[in-house]
């Protein structure tokens, strides 16, 4: 039962911190209601058990890559989005085609589904057993994954560099020639 | 005990809030602040089945949704400070054309 009120209480923070989000009109506003998200969302996975995933949800997802979201909010200077009129068609048909939709999937999720209850820390999973499979028989996706956030930390600076400046230090070689 | 499906709802509903964020949003920060949303809710059913058959290996995908999310928010925040460099605006309606 404690475990079906917190799991309510922290789904309802979630629900509420993600249509935030999409309420706010300022950035900086959906950003930290996006942190709210993550941060309930790292106590469902403690409540099933995944530690390991609860802990880098916080020092990953609500740490570092949010706190890269806020900088470039910050950096660009974002301020409040100016509304646009979307298609009238869309409103006709994709509010009542989501809503049958939606209810249809939690029908066949919550009375078909034939899925069975998850008890508090159901994962047998405590951190040695995942970094044991990350190192063994997940060796060749780790180390293609060292080589993506290398490509991609390559990538973010040569896209976020100031151009003068690439153009600059090139020059630089011919004046010394001449 | 709490079913496996209420989990599996709230990761729909979260995955659902971030298409919905996707489309009627107009500014690209908020667009991919909503991107995230949608792995988050992904993230979420993961767990939730691995924690159902009690197979380790969703969380080890989990742990590379992360590290690819992340490799992705440092790649497309880079675009950004591009994109605005170039234009002058974050409103993605006023970025329609390839040419400047």
């Amino acid at each position: 039962m404690l475990h079906l009120i917190v799991f309510s209480v922290f789904g309802l923070v979630c629900v509420a911190g993600a249509v935030n989000l999409l309420v706010q009109r300022h950035p900086i506003n959906s950003a930290l209601s996006l942190v709210v998200v993550m941060g309930s969302l790292a106590v469902e996975y403690l409540l099933l058990g995944a530690e390991f995933v609860a802990a880098v949800q916080v020092i990953v997802y609500a740490g570092a890559i949010m706190v890269l979201f806020v900088f470039v909010i910050m950096l660009l200077n974002a301020g409040e989005e100016d509304r646009t009129k979307g298609s009238r068609v869309a409103l006709l048909f994709g509010i009542p085609g989501m809503l049958i939709g939606s209810v249809l999937v939690a029908w066949v999720l919550l009375e078909k589904s034939g899925a069975g209850n998850v008890g508090v820390g159901a994962l047998p999973g405590p951190p040695k057993v995942i970094g044991w499979l990350l190192f063994h028989d997940f060796l060749l996706p780790f180390e293609v994954t060292s080589v993506l956030v290398l490509i991609a930390i390559m990538g973010a600076v040569v896209l976020a560099s100031h151009p003068g400046a690439v153009q600059q230090e090139s020059a630089q070689p011919d004046q010394r020639e001449v | 005990m709490v079913p496996l499906s209420y989990y599996l709802v709230l990761s729909g509903i979260l995955f659902a809030c971030g298409v919905t964020g996707f489309l009627i949003k107009r500014n690209i920060i908020t667009i991919f602040m909503s991107i995230e949303l949608m792995l988050n809710g992904v993230n979420l059913s993961f767990v939730a089945f691995a924690a159902q058959w009690h197979a380790l290996s969703g969380q080890v995908f989990v742990f590379f949704v992360m590290v690819v999310a992340a490799a992705e928010s440092a790649v497309g925040l880079a675009i950004i400070i591009a994109v605005y460099r170039t234009r002058g605006t974050l409103n993605v309606d006023h970025v329609d054309l390839l040419k400047l």
